[in-house]
């Protein structure tokens, strides 16, 4: 199943003009500037603004084409808004149950407990929105916008308006639900890290358009794109838990590029575990290097170097088949006679363990 | 204490009240509903029309409503033609004369709540499934709910305390469009006091009471949103 969105329409300063065809499962996060369009799509998908022109497919159903459109109220999309946006004049347990009433028993494929469970808000039933903290209220809207039991679930930065520390009591239960539910989850951000935590699938926008659209793995590492000439770029890389050292106390994960080593993690074996690794943090050397402290030593291959006039360049290098980015000075990279296809050993001073 | 015609003038007036607020909650709910939503570039004229009793002369209003209403104005006209009777001095001129009198005193609370609710919870209950009807029902009328309640209170104290639009289109028909402000008036003229302090302070009760739940409840709900 595949979701096919095509808008184009005027917002205030310029024209949203998208053409998507989207993965049916997993997250896709649209990813751009404050006001360069996300909202706006994402608010067109789900039927919010009728004069929203253009073409939306969800699986072998049309949504919205030229003689269509199917009203808010009658897609079975869930969204999530910036601002919890409870309903002040119910209780917790009535906002669960104001969407939920209103779907035909026989199309509920989230019960309601369910969804409860996945946010954890059963001690937050009986409350009412009012005395809820911000953290709070966005886990019971999420919970809210499941409770319809949706085919598709649609984030405008559920994080935003909460502060750095709720967030870190968010994001787990949208982990969750990306590892639980089947639905394709489209969100909405501006911010790197959450991106890195969440997507599968990244649509960079900018001023209206697609900049460009794909695995999240391969669009952080794009050397033709912003994110991968930044000093805050990164890679994305998902490993599997291959065992623990529990003399030294850490713990082995295997990707397909080789093996990194970090500090001892309380998870089983088997586990799979996503890791960010800052290309800031990624020294080249030509041999393989001894008499080092670093553990974290991958042979690799220079696949692209960034035309940078400045003192730093990117360089993207394939371990196995996994891109990693190493963002060096441009004297060093000239000193080592970088060349795409040369073989090289990337030294990686520490790892950050998504989740 | 009160006579039999005055008991008349106070049932004449609190039916009057109770029917004109009834009509002006279901024309004022959707009038206030459109002002609130609208981009029309010129809402403000008719904004402004319906401020109009706030400041003109009720005699004004009664004198147009009159010409309206009566046998030879367009509404009376027509209905003579229809082969009813025109509705200038008839219990149901008085209910459109209160209704027009009244109309700003349900409107603007009711717009302004329904402003102050915004677009964004009607568009969370759309993604909830819930048709444009049935959103209202469920969504704006609860959190609008100070607003109903101030403004069939003001629509309805307002409508106790017509004087000149109903003298001017009702006349003073002691059992049918007499109401209590017109029988104080006469029992002043006739020095009558008595019966003057009784009528008067009834309507002062009933008023100030109305008045007195208003704003404790907007004060409550206040403190409720905080």
């Amino acid at each position: 199943m595949t979701i096919e969105v095509r808008y184009r329409f005027d917002l205030d300063t310029f024209q949203l003009d998208v053409n998507l065809e989207l993965p049916g499962r997993g997250i896709t996060s649209l990813f751009g500037p404050s006001g360069c369009g996300k909202t706006s799509l994402l608010r067109a998908i789900a039927g919010l603004d009728r004069h929203a022109a253009g073409y939306l497919r969800m699986g072998d159903l049309v949504w919205q084409d030229e003689d269509t459109f199917v009203p808010a109220h009658r897609r079975a999309v869930g969204y999530v808004f910036q601002e919890a946006s409870l309903f002040e004049h119910l209780s917790v347990q009535g906002n669960l149950e104001y969407g939920l009433n209103r779907v035909p028993p026989s199309a509920r494929s989230i019960p309601l407990e369910r969804a409860i469970a996945l946010l954890g808000i059963d001690p937050l039933l009986q409350r009412s929105p009012a005395t809820l903290s911000g953290g709070e209220r966005q886990r019971v809207a999420i919970a809210r916008a499941l409770a319809v039991s949706p085919r598709l679930l649609l984030m405008d930065e559920p994080l935003a308006a909460v502060d750095l520390e709720r967030r870190q009591e968010i994001l787990p239960w949208i982990e969750t639900l990306h590892r639980e539910l089947e639905i394709p989850i489209i969100h909405v951000s501006h911010s790197p890290e959450e991106v890195a935590r969440l997507a599968d699938h990244l649509v960079l926008m900018r001023a209206g358009r697609i900049a460009a659209a794909g695995d999240v793995h391969e669009i952080f590492t794009r050397l033709d794109l912003p994110l991968a000439l930044d000093n805050e770029a990164t890679s994305v890389i998902e490993a599997t838990v291959s065992g623990h050292d529990e003399e030294y106390r850490l713990t082995r994960l295997d990707f397909d590029g080789g093996q990194f080593t970090i500090p001892r993690q309380p998870l089983a074996v088997g586990s799979p575990v996503r890791l960010r690794l800052a290309a800031r943090d990624v020294s080249l050397t030509l041999q393989h290097q001894s008499g080092t402290s670093i553990l974290n030593i991958l042979p690799a291959a220079v696949e692209g170097i960034s035309l940078d006039d400045e003192a730093q360049v990117t360089v993207r290098l394939l371990a196995g088949s996994v891109p990693i980015l190493a963002r060096i000075t441009r004297k060093s990279a000239a000193e080592l006679g970088l060349q795409p296809g040369m073989q090289v050993f990337a030294q990686a001073k520490s790892i950050a363990l998504l989740h | 204490m009160f006579n039999e015609a005055d008991l008349t003038a106070l049932a004449i007036t609190l039916k009057l009240a109770f029917v004109s607020t009834v009509v002006l909650l279901l024309l004022g709910t959707p009038l206030a509903w459109w002002l609130a939503r609208t981009r029309w570039r010129y809402k403000f004229l008719l904004e402004a029309m319906i401020a109009l009793p706030l400041v003109l002369p009720p005699t004004v209003l009664g004198f147009y409503l009159l010409l309206a209403l009566g046998q030879n104005g367009p509404v009376g006209g027509l209905m003579t033609a229809m082969g009813g009777r025109p509705l200038a001095f008839t219990f149901t001129g008085l209910v459109i004369g209160s209704v027009v009198y009244s109309l700003p005193f349900v409107v603007q609370p009711l717009q302004d709540s329904f402003a102050a609710v915004g677009r964004r919870p009607l568009e969370v209950a759309a993604t909830l499934r819930a048709g444009p009807v049935d959103r209202f029902f469920t969504v704006t009328v609860p959190l609008a709910r100070a607003g109903f309640f101030s403004a069939a209170v003001l629509g309805f104290a307002h409508t106790l305390g017509e004087f000149g639009v109903v003298l001017m289109i009702g006349g003073n028909i002691p059992g049918e469009t007499q109401v209590v402000s017109i029988a104080v008036y006469d029992h002043v003229e006739s020095l009558q006091y008595a019966h003057a302090h009784w009528l008067s302070a009834s309507l002062l009760l009933m008023s100030f009471l109305m008045l007195v739940a208003v704003y404790a409840l907007n004060r409550r709900l206040r403190v409720v949103r905080a």
